[in-house]
């Protein structure tokens, strides 16, 4: 019992430990964030978290890692640009970490800024600085932070999918073993509890590869995400991500409707006339609504848990004592540990709505 | 309506749809397919070993079952052929006993009628020596009696003084 607690005691302070040296890193790095997003402000100004924050959760053109000695040590990442001018590459350190506008990048007689993290074209004679009337938004191909993360994510996907499949390849349909062994549950659990009970056991075959493809996905990007510097990237919290997710899910409900769900759109079986035409704008926005929802339920639970960990550590800095860290550290430990659950939580979720929602357009109803 | 948190980038909308779909055709074509098709081998393997297995101790069932029968059938046969061992013996013992019944009634009365007759001999026998012996003890007297002529006179005196001739 003794030694047990003592373990447990052991294993939580080394946590702290490793929390804490990260959090260190965090507060330089915070700190001059806060330092190069306000040049104007002074050190002596009371602490703002939420331009911190944003700066965590948005997307960015670089990976970066911490500051030392005022100087930003990040990975540049690809620039790629679809202008007037056809194509254009940089990388991003040719900004040299400016993100107010200021520095210029010069390619095919156009002059680019960075501002908040989006790239403009300065309208010719248009001196540095952002403002509306003198930049032009350009199509921003770039791979982003959240773009290479995604990337990293499809490599260990494809790599721990191609390794389980391997497994079956090279030694037929036989007990799973080692990595297969981690994964097949999981497959089995979206097929037997996800696509089996949503669909229908006559047609939940021909779903099986987008709810596996999107449940993993949703997963192992969460996943990334909770992991600092490594992952850090906040792809599934990022709308444009879950906008695609919706938007397939929207695509593949629609195409695969069978005419009882189009009637049941359109021409609500059951129900007297004038209520039929009342119901076809509400299932017509209903078709909207759905994909909607999920869209805004995964970006909102994964940008929230980003949020909540980022501002516990921000106490630290708000109150501007160290000592804070013995409070904030374990609540930040603890709001991990949940996340990781809010990870698998909002996976399984999303690929369950989605099969429900393949479910109800390729259902046959019994008539009443 | 400019909070970047909730504007979807065009440029992340792009990759994200080409990055998806990559991963979705790989997945689907060189992970999920081999990996659902030998799940499903191997659970159909499982349910076929678990319905031979649950034939097999069917058939276990049915044999035990008819081996009993068998056995039961063997048990009522060995006791109806004790029964009729039983009911034979009896009879057996019944009839013989009747039949020596009938050998000893009749033997006794055979010895009976032999007594009867060896009785009857023997005293037809005993009749036949009395008389014979009552013949010699009679001659024996007579001749005693009439051995000398004045025996047989007075004899004859006493006679023929008994005979009256009125």
């Amino acid at each position: 019992m003794l030694k047990n607690y003592f373990v447990k005691t052991l294993v939580f302070t080394v946590f702290s430990l490793i929390s804490f040296t990260s959090l260190k890193a965090e507060n330089h790095d915070t700190l001059t964030t806060k330092h190069d997003e306000n040049h104007e402000t002074s050190e002596n100004s009371e602490y703002d978290p939420i331009p911190v924050i944003m700066h965590h959760i948005a997307d960015a053109h670089d990976w970066h890692f911490f500051d030392y000695n005022g100087h930003a040590f990040s990975m540049p990442l690809p620039i790629i640009l679809w202008t007037d001018n056809g194509l254009v590459t940089f990388m991003s350190s040719e900004f040299h970490h400016d993100n107010s506008g200021e520095h210029i990048v010069e390619r095919k007689d156009m002059r680019f800024i960075k501002f908040n993290e989006k790239i403009y074209s300065l309208k010719i004679g248009a001196p540095a600085g952002f403002s509306y009337d003198t930049t032009t938004p350009v199509l921003d191909l770039s791979i982003t932070k959240n773009v290479f993360s995604m990337l990293m994510s499809v490599v260990i996907i494809l790599f721990v999918f191609f390794k389980t499949a391997g497994h079956y390849t090279k030694n037929g349909a036989v007990a799973p073993k080692g990595i297969a062994s981690f994964m097949e549950p999981l497959i089995l659990f979206v097929r037997d509890d996800i696509a089996k009970v949503n669909i229908g056991e006559k047609k939940y075959m021909k779903f099986m590869p987008y709810l596996l493809t999107i449940f993993f996905f949703i997963w192992f990007n969460n996943l990334l995400g909770l992991i600092p510097w490594i992952g850090g990237a906040n792809v599934t919290g990022n709308i444009a991500v879950t906008l695609v997710l919706a938007i397939f899910t929207m695509i593949i409900t629609n195409i695969n409707g069978n005419k009882e769900y189009w009637g049941h759109i359109f021409w609500m079986p059951g129900a007297p006339v004038p209520v039929k035409i009342m119901l076809i704008p509400i299932e017509l926005v209903g078709v909207l609504i759905k994909p909607f929802a999920l869209m805004v339920r995964l970006f909102a639970n994964i940008t929230a848990g980003h949020i909540v960990v980022l501002s516990l550590l921000s106490l630290v800095f708000i109150f501007k004592n160290a000592s804070l860290g013995a409070v904030s550290v374990p609540f930040a430990l603890f709001i991990s540990v949940l996340e990781l659950l809010v990870a698998f939580l909002q996976a399984y979720v999303f690929t369950m709505l989605s099969a429900l929602f393949i479910g109800t357009a390729v259902a046959e109803h019994e008539h009443h | 309506m400019n909070n970047p948190l909730v504007t979807p980038e065009l440029g992340l909308i792009i990759w994200s749809t080409l990055v998806f779909c990559i991963l979705f055709f790989l997945l689907a074509k060189y992970a999920w397919k081999p990996i659902l098709k030998a799940v499903k081998e191997r659970e159909a393997s499982i349910e076929n070993a678990l319905n031979a297995a649950e034939q097999a101790k069917n058939e276990m069932k049915q044999l035990s079952a008819s081996n009993e029968a068998l056995l039961n059938q063997a048990r009522a046969e060995r006791d109806e052929m004790l029964k009729e061992a039983r009911i034979t013996k009896d009879k057996m013992i019944t009839e013989a006993k009747l039949a020596a019944n009938t050998e000893a009634e009749r033997i006794i009365a055979s010895a009976r009628e032999a007594i009867q007759n060896e009785k009857l001999a023997a005293i037809t026998e005993l009749k036949n020596q009395v008389a014979t012996l009552s013949i010699e003890i009679a001659e024996k007297i007579l001749k005693q009696e009439l051995s000398t002529a004045e025996k047989q006179k007075s004899l004859i005196d006493s006679a023929v003084a008994e005979i009256n001739l009125n």
